[in-house]
């Protein structure tokens, strides 16, 4: 057991971070956030960047163009550019991170051989088609329908929580091609261009009034059977090798804001005043404080313990559970320490006078997404139980 | 970087783990309770031989010892385990196991020792260096109701004697972080026991026709649990790398870290498992009271988690 890199591991880092300060005073400043055009050419932008420095797809095998890192390099990538405030992922989120290794991993080498480089330079953007209205945490219960007419798929039905679904060129896309079949096994896995005529994307205003997130209505949309990837009927064993690719780095960016948010609450609870007395002068807030930044040191250990397992066995297991829930935990209590540090500048989420506090009733909300999505607490609490604990299964 | 147990940790661990099942299964421990002789001499030096008081030099490392003070507090094993642990670093009866040390607490409100019956040393941690007055009986009213029944306590009548200067501060501060390290992967063990009891519990107590692990209400409590326990324990392995000069970050910090959520942990899972037990959570003689006593014990060892949360914070 031993938490210090490895020589090899700081020459990586010493490699990717001259590169960054080199690179990153030429990126121009981000969009504004409803300026989705605005925003995809900067996020494709940064790809292209990416690529043409051998960065792209960083934890992609090399035959398939990736660079091949190990899940520490992954880790360190994501330190580094994060801690420089580089552009995130993005609208490629999808692309790279999966539906590009569930085609590596499922696809024909036809298949291959046209998505994985658009998606490596920014070409193309895909978004994700799986929960419906009606099939959320119950997923296999989906009820989007593709009929076979000939060589070709006609699709009727929608898709819900579809990010920059109005900015994508292709969609993976969940199906049910046998409603006969129980519910795991009649699910084909397909590859939907965007611009199929009888694609109607909506969008769906977030509670921070963003409009990131799509409903997608499908009216007999006609996709070739060739754009389907595995087997018919076999999509939901396709959607769960993608899952295995994860190697405990999902929320490492993630929590680095939420590690320099901290820092920064302290600073700001040293220069609030009221009452004659400064917020930091409350021994609940720096204890409230205290718990959170060991918490998040613990957490940043967790990881470690993760990314580690990831590269010995290849698998995180149930750690990204744990990880999961205790971050998301975390992080509501920290928006809501946060509101009451900055108590009435946390009515409006731009900047008020010179405290920079805007950012604190962003993350706020955007806390409140993260423990329902990619698997509500509640449903991985369930996992923990049943898989971690042995507890019977039961509804 | 590779924060995973290797084939020696896994070896110490499992090592400790069948020691602790074959000398100190729960009736074995329970015998103790609520007398003066809390602490079985014979098995004390037994723990001893078994390398658990020498950290260090040719001992376990910090990290190893981490592992093995977990399995003690997964066994509810009575006595002052760290104090003990960290007098064996400057005293060769200490390190045999023929002296059971207690390490002194701030008087914080009032001078409570533990073990005034069998301790035989006593050691303090100050600013200038380590003290340690060996072969001493200590002048205490003894309690005649514990809150650990595993645990006697006494109000000190007369300060027990000053004792040697045996370390210098530098070695008062490397035995801080060792504390800190070791009670919390105690109280790891602590929450881990807690949790695995309950579990098993959930899994065969039925009522509504079902065994209760089967509700979801019962389930999430035993999940949180285990976040809690896992969360604790990575802070502690962290802390402990830290200190065996492998790790990432400031020792005493990273310590102070892991205690602090160790002790949370202990603390909440020691109470939900006694909820998980319904009535029988708060009998005497469902072992689900004695994690949650214990852990309320070695919370205030040190610094409550309280007190830690606001030296993480100074230190942010």
């Amino acid at each position: 057991m031993d938490l210090r890199y490895t020589e090899a591991e700081e020459a990586f880092r010493a490699e990717l971070v001259a590169w960054l300060d080199d690179v990153l005073p030429h990126v121009p400043p981000e969009p504004r956030r409803d300026d989705w055009a605005g925003r995809r050419a900067w996020d494709t932008a940064w790809q292209r960047m990416l690529y043409d420095a051998g960065y792209a797809g960083i934890n992609w095998p090399r035959e398939y163009g990736g660079r091949g890192a190990t899940p520490t390099e992954h880790l360190i990538f994501l330190e580094e550019t994060e801690r420089r405030h580089a552009p995130y992922v993005g609208h490629n989120f999808v692309g790279l991170l999966h539906a590009g290794p569930t085609l590596i991993a499922e696809a024909t080498e036809e298949q291959k051989a046209f998505h994985l480089p658009a998606i490596l330079r920014g070409e193309h953007v895909w978004c994700q088609g799986f929960s419906e209205p009606g099939a959320g945490s119950d997923l296999a219960s989906l009820r989007t329908r593709a009929v076979r007419d000939g060589d070709e798929y006609v699709i009727n039905g929608s898709k819900i929580w579809t990010s920059f679904g109005h900015n994508a060129d292709y969609c993976e896309m969940l199906v049910r091609t046998d409603p006969d079949a129980p519910k795991h096994k009649g699910i084909s896995w397909l590859i939907l261009p965007m611009d199929l005529p009888g694609i109607d994307p909506r969008p769906l205003p977030t509670m921070e009034n963003s409009t990131e997130f799509c409903e997608v209505y499908f009216d007999d949309v006609r996709v070739p059977v060739a754009n389907r990837v595995g087997a018919e009927n076999d999509g939901w064993r396709v959607t769960m090798v993608t899952l295995s690719f994860e190697r405990g780095t999902a929320f490492v960016s993630e929590m680095l804001i939420a590690m320099e948010l901290t820092r920064e609450l302290a600073g700001l609870a040293k220069r609030i005043t009221s009452h004659g007395a400064t917020r930091w002068d409350d021994a609940g807030l720096r204890r409230d404080i205290g718990r959170l930044s060991g918490e998040l040191d613990a957490l940043w250990a967790l990881t470690k313990r993760n990314v580690s397992q990831a590269q010995r066995s290849g698998l995180v297991g149930t750690g990204g559970n744990v990880f999961k829930l205790a971050y998301t935990d975390l992080l509501h209590r920290l928006g809501d320490l946060a509101m009451h540090t900055i108590n009435r500048a946390s009515l409006s989420m731009d900047d008020l006078g010179e405290l920079g506090t805007g950012k604190f009733v962003l993350h706020r909300i955007h806390g409140l997404s993260l423990s329902i999505a990619a698997g509500t607490t509640q449903i991985n609490k369930n996992i923990v139980a049943e898989r971690i604990l042995g507890l019977p299964k039961d509804r | 970087m590779d924060f995973d147990l290797d084939d020696d940790d896994l070896a110490i661990q499992a090592g400790i783990r069948s020691f602790c099942a074959g000398r100190f299964p729960i009736e074995v421990v329970r015998r103790g309770e609520l007398t003066d002789s809390v602490v079985d001499t014979d098995r004390w030096r037994e723990i001893a031989e078994m390398g658990v008081f020498a950290i260090g030099g040719d001992g376990l490392t910090r990290r190893q010892a981490a592992l093995a003070f977990e399995e003690l507090g997964r066994a509810l094993v009575p006595g002052p385990l760290v104090d003990t642990a960290l007098a064996a670093q400057v005293s060769a009866a200490a390190a045999a196991g023929d002296l059971i040390a207690v390490l002194l607490h701030e008087p914080d409100p009032v001078a409570v020792v533990e073990f005034p019956a069998q301790a035989r040393a006593v050691l303090r941690l100050a600013d200038d260096g380590v003290h340690l007055a060996e072969g001493v009986t200590l002048d205490a009213t003894s309690v005649e109701r514990p809150l650990d029944a595993l645990t006697p306590v006494g109000l000190l009548r007369t300060p027990p004697p000053a004792g040697d200067l045996v370390g210098g501060a530098d070695v008062a501060a490397r035995m801080t972080v060792d504390a800190l390290v070791l009670t919390a992967a105690q109280q790891v063990g602590l929450a881990a026991g807690a949790t695995e009891l309950a579990t098993a519990y959930a899994k065969e107590r039925q009522q509504f026709g079902r065994v209760i692990g089967a509700f979801q209400a019962v389930k999430h409590l035993l999940a949180d649990m285990l976040v809690k326990a896992e969360v604790a324990r990575v802070a502690v392995h962290a802390a402990a790398c830290a200190a065996d000069g492998a790790g990432d970050g400031d020792p005493l910090h990273l310590a102070r870290v892991a205690k602090m959520l160790a002790g949370d942990a202990a603390l909440f899972c020691g109470k939900t498992g006694i909820q998980v037990h319904g009535g029988m959570g708060f009998t005497w003689e469902v072992d689900a009271q004695r994690y949650w006593k214990r852990a309320c014990v070695l919370d205030t060892h040190l610094a409550n988690g309280d007190r830690l949360a606001e030296l993480v914070a100074a230190a942010g």
